[in-house]
């Protein structure tokens, strides 16, 4: 016979656990949480929050009018404009090539797959400085890819001898510069934010179940109906994951950009390019602006992210 | 009944059985397309990742072995590399301490705000190299919050190796914990609570259960802690005051060189490090490969 749960019954109610009945943290037979999470909290508050308070703490001393000025100087404005829309489009890009790639390594089988999918983190691993003088000599009027492009390029070349063209075609010369350019800028931001799009793209890809294709083709959809309306939309969360953490870096990134930018002032100057100036002028109160504007941006993109993957774990229950 | 032996179907575990690749399954692409969009891929990252990783080697040598060497031997370009080992030789065990402290604290136990310090762990990787350079700078500079009192004491911080090595904790700062924490979460604290039943004290479950499950993953989170370590630029270039000799670290020896116009020894620098970038990338992969299991909840960022 079962003894009946009231209130007359201490043994039980004893056993129950007192439900969020713990104050901060939860009582646990293994040790060690006030030593691990005093040190966790007050290394990170030496070495990540308190200097980036003081840089709010900058930026909030200097009077409202001045703040402003800085804000909607003319240059600082290009060199926002210039690195949030040469991000925008690097991210975009990578989301086309990012989602091919992430797709041909998960679903296919070719030699040197293997080697390929490692080759992905290279701009993970790879020092920016390195990355930036290569591209710049890689993009630059006489290197391997900028020569293909420049007046005496072989692609003029190839068009000069093609007489069966009309001649005004022929006349057309192409001198496409991309290095010294906010299209080498662009080509910059493209190798350093293609791994996030692959990486966070394959694993939900990896996941991906199968059955729901089969489902698809059986209910008589195509292969492009299945991959456009089945694939794709599920795909969407690690997708707009990949482009915000893309778009994120991009933003911030200096290292790869500045050897291949050319740095010229309202045209192909970025952000952090011009925090540095700043402060090389000794006008910190500018520098502080730029980088607390830059700081905002970067926590509403955090935001966005975590707001993506809450609604994708709602949506689909997973996190991407 | 007798029965013949190849009557009787055996599972063999070791194989999977072979679909007959005949016919184009409902699940894949007609062969044509597979082909394309493994030659667009294959074709895109050769163009993007390959080709600047080419030229590194191509320019380092191009003219001659000797001049390769006779840069890296440069007296500036040593100090260069002793002072990018001494750097990540500080900021790596300080985040890996940090790293197992932080994962210790937030995988075994539950406490408030937890979600939020996870993200506050995260926010280095969302802040601009550059930024995370300059709030040091406005710290400790000679116009900073603390300036004239390091001044007072004769403290050199920023334009000096101290600041050189804050910098790159702060850039470095999440990689180990963020390696460890999902992969400590996902392997709960049964094995420790077996641990302390049988009466190992909190250190020896700690030393004898918990490191030898998490080697795997530490190692991975080290791994590009250092990477990142020697080979972080815009943060350095902030505090470094870039002194020759004295405050350059590869990256920044590099950037002078391009900037000098001497491309061969900049480049021959340069491919010191992209064989830091390819060692790290096998080692990663050889991980991944050998021990993906363990890994499984870090794997992919």
């Amino acid at each position: 016979m079962a003894v009946p749960l009231t209130r007359s019954t201490p043994l039980r109610t004893d056993a129950r656990p007192a439900a969020g009945g713990w104050g901060f943290v939860k009582p646990s037979v293994i040790p060690g949480f006030g030593v691990t999470f005093g040190y966790a909290l007050t290394y990170l508050s030496l070495i990540v929050l308190i200097p980036i308070a003081a840089l709010f703490l900058k930026a909030a001393s200097i009077s409202p009018e001045r703040l402003l000025e800085i804000a909607t100087d003319e240059r600082t404005l290009r060199a926002l404009i210039t690195s949030f829309g040469s991000s925008l489009l690097a991210a975009l890009v990578n989301v086309v090539f990012g989602v091919i790639i992430a797709w041909v390594l998960v679903r296919y089988k070719f030699p040197g797959k293997r080697v390929l999918d490692a080759i992905v983190d290279l701009p993970f691993a790879l020092p920016t400085a390195v990355a930036g003088i290569a591209l710049s000599a890689l993009y630059a009027p006489k290197g391997w890819i900028g020569s293909l492009f420049s007046p005496k390029g072989p692609l003029n070349l190839w068009i000069d001898a093609q007489l069966w063209l009309p001649e005004w075609i022929r006349a057309v010369e192409i001198n496409f510069k991309i290095a010294y350019t906010p299209t080498g800028i662009v080509v910059a931001l493209i190798f350093i934010g293609l791994p996030f799009v692959v990486r966070t793209v394959q694993p939900v890809l990896e996941e991906f179940e199968q059955e729901l294709e089969e489902a698809a083709a059986t209910l008589g959809a195509n292969r492009w109906q299945t991959i456009t309306r089945v694939i794709l939309p599920r795909l969407t969360p690690a997708v707009l994951t990949g482009f915000a953490l893309a778009f994120a870096r991009a933003v911030g990134e200096y290292g790869s950009v500045i050897f291949i930018a050319g740095n010229i002032p309202y045209v192909s100057e970025i952000a952090p390019l011009l925090i540095i100036i700043r402060l090389e002028e000794f006008d910190q109160p500018a520098a502080a602006t730029v980088a607390a504007i830059m700081l905002v941006i970067a926590f509403l993109m955090l935001l966005v992210i975590n707001l993506i993957q809450a609604w994708s774990r709602r949506r689909f229950d997973d996190a991407v | 009944m007798p029965y013949d032996e190849s009557d009787v179907l055996v599972y063999d575990s070791r194989r999977a059985p072979e679909a007959p690749d005949k016919h184009l399954r409902a699940t894949s692409e007609a062969a044509w397309v597979r082909r394309s969009l493994i030659g667009i891929a294959v074709a895109f990252m050769l163009l993007v990742l390959v080709l600047p990783l080419a030229l590194v080697f191509t320019e380092a040598f191009k003219k001659g072995f000797g001049v390769f060497l006779e840069s890296l031997a440069d007296r500036h370009a040593l100090a260069a590399i002793r002072l990018t080992l001494l750097v990540a030789a500080i900021a790596v065990p300080l985040n890996l301490v940090f790293g197992v402290a932080a994962a210790w604290a937030i995988a075994k136990f539950e406490f408030k705000g937890k979600a939020f310090l996870t993200t506050l762990i995260d926010l280095p990787f969302s802040v601009s190299p550059v930024v995370s350079g300059l709030v040091y700078v406005l710290l400790f500079g000679a116009q900073g919050l603390l300036g004239p009192w390091l001044q007072a004491n004769n403290i050199e911080i920023i334009f000096a190796v101290p600041g050189i090595v804050l910098a790159t904790v702060f850039v470095t700062f999440p990689f180990v914990a963020r390696e460890l924490i999902p992969l400590m979460q996902a392997q709960g604290s049964g094995d420790e609570e077996a641990a302390l039943s049988l009466g190992a004290s909190g250190w020896q479950a700690f030393w004898r259960v918990t490191l030898p499950n998490i080697k795997w993953g530490l190692l991975y989170g080290v791994l590009l802690c250092n990477a990142r370590a020697m080979g972080e630029f815009g943060a350095v270039a902030v505090v470094s005051g870039h002194i020759r000799g004295k405050t350059t670290t590869m990256p920044l020896h590099i950037e002078i060189l391009y900037n000098e116009y001497n491309f061969a020894a900049a480049f021959a620098v340069a491919s010191l490090l992209a064989m830091l970038a390819l060692v790290t990338l096998v080692i990663k992969a050889v991980l991944e490969f050998r021990f993906g299991e363990e890994l499984a909840a870090t794997r992919r960022h």
